[in-house]
């Protein structure tokens, strides 16, 4: 867990106060992101360690302010940003930061490269975005689940239908929902696959089955959390989603 | 547009659009409202198009930021983001396309109120500064330049009460709403400042008498209206 050092847009986290570690989930809609982790989570708890969760768009403060705005047409992509980083700071000092402190495991479902590659597709002035979430926290481990976007769409159309907003329907980047679908994740796509490079993330292929991308994360998460690597095999059956679908 | 397409920072070069922004600054019962609603009736004597806009109004946060300070889930940096995200709203679909379109805008308070307030709350200033990179440079902004207890006075003989956030009570300053509004408000002072320097702004002695204000606040606009080819009305 490591820290700014300068004061930022949050009150500074002294790097001496924190003893849990952050843990991000990094991926595009649908790659199997909430499965992964209702798997995760009571695999680390037998191990002995309180897990706190956090999400994308669940914040107290305007997750249902983001959600009824993207029903409209009220947001352009400055607010939209704004709106998100609102959440994420939300989050962050009321869930993250006291999780942390109190030496639990934080997973969040989605952090701030989820930010960066949205507001990257969106041509979203690059170093104003860095700056804007340069309050956050270094994750200790980020485990990005990729997926071309050709896997994607069938694995998308699996599990619901396409939507406005996933598809960013907002940017007019094709002809038809599909074409949009296509052009935005496929753009997606290629931001976190910058920043896995940038930030030395472990990257998963998600191709693989349920159980196979489990273990691998289990491997990256044991290392971290000092879980022997005999363990990452046992009870793999996924339990019923302990985690909401984001918005 | 946007946050998109910035190289230089616009808030420290002047912009090109065809209209002009005109902003009022200044802490709580410095009289800035008073003196540009004064200024209103005299474009409209004149015949020239204008737009007001004020902070913190947009419908977009409005429902949270209520929620917000009722139930006191606000921190500096929420309360923070939820007013760059109110100032985003009116920019992009009130500020910028009167600019573009020719017209005078008149904002009620602009960046430079949260770059004070934010500041005094402890945010960063280059993160605040950072925040709101996106926004024109006024071509006049005035500062109206009051004491603290020239401000109280106004206040607590003109309305009923100080609000909760004007006061700065979410910082725990004073128990009194009175003692803790001169503590955040003198603060907010300092950071004005410091930010009528930064940022050249036009500093108005706010203890002069409403009319001869008004004169000098006329003067100014006239003077930057004159030197852009805004839209007119017919009077």
């Amino acid at each position: 867990m490591t820290t700014q050092k300068r004061r930022r847009g949050l009150p500074r986290v002294e790097r001496e106060e924190v003893t849990g570690k952050l843990l991000v989930i990094e991926g595009t809609d649908g790659v199997g992101r909430s499965t992964q982790i209702s798997m995760l989570v009571p695999w680390i708890e037998t191990h002995g360690h309180a897990v706190v969760l956090t999400g994308w768009n669940r914040s107290l403060l305007v997750s249902k302010l983001i959600t009824s705005a993207k029903e409209g047409t009220l947001l352009n992509k400055v607010t939209y940003t704004l709106l998100y980083a609102t959440d994420f700071a939300d989050r962050l000092e009321r869930v993250v930061i006291p999780a942390l402190k109190a030496g639990m495991v934080v997973i969040a479902d989605r952090y701030v490269g989820t930010a960066f590659a949205r507001a990257g597709v969106r041509e979203v002035d690059h170093e104003w975005m860095r700056e804007l979430y340069s309050f956050a926290p270094k994750p200790d481990l980020t485990i990005y689940m990729r997926l071309d976007v050709d896997e994607l769409l069938p694995r998308t159309l699996d599990r619901t239908r396409l939507n406005y907003w996933e598809s960013g329907m907002d940017q007019h980047m094709g002809e038809d929902i599909h074409d949009s679908f296509i052009q935005y994740q496929g753009r997606l796509v290629q931001n976190y696959d910058e920043m896995a490079k940038e930030f030395g993330w472990h990257v998963v292929d998600a191709r693989r089955t349920t159980e196979h991308t489990q273990v691998e994360i289990r491997r990256a998460v044991g290392e971290l959390l000092g879980i022997p690597s005999e363990r990452v095999h046992d009870r793999l059956k996924p339990l019923t989603a302990l985690v909401d679908e984001e918005g | 547009m946007s946050a998109g397409s910035l190289v230089l920072n616009p808030l420290h070069s002047p912009h090109r659009y065809p209209g002009v922004l005109i902003v009022v600054e200044g802490i709580d019962g410095s009289g800035k409202s008073t003196q540009l609603k004064l200024l209103r009736r005299h474009l409209e004597a004149e015949g020239v198009g204008f737009k007001f806009t004020e902070w913190n109004s947009s419908e977009l946060v409005k429902d949270t930021m209520k929620m917000g300070k009722k139930k006191n889930l606000l921190t500096p940096t929420t309360f923070s983001l939820l007013h760059a995200t109110d100032f985003a709203d009116r920019y992009y679909y009130e500020i910028l396309p009167a600019l573009k379109a020719g017209m005078v805008v008149l904002a009620d308070r602009y960046v430079y109120t949260a770059f004070a307030r934010d500041s005094v709350r402890g945010v960063e200033h280059a993160w605040v500064r950072n925040l709101y990179r996106f926004a024109a440079k006024p071509d006049l902004a005035l500062y109206f330049k009051v004491p603290i207890d020239v401000s109280i006075d106004r206040l607590t003989s003109a309305r009923a009460n100080i609000k909760y956030h004007e006061a700065g009570m979410d910082l725990g300053l004073a128990t009194n709403v009175i003692d803790s509004f001169r503590i955040f408000q003198g603060r907010v002072l300092d950071e004005y400042e410091r930010i009528t320097e930064e940022f050249g702004l036009q500093v108005v002695d706010a203890q002069m008498s409403i009319q001869r204000q008004q004169d000098i606040v006329r003067q100014f606009a006239d003077k930057s209206i004159a030197a852009k080819s805004v839209r007119r009305v017919k009077a």
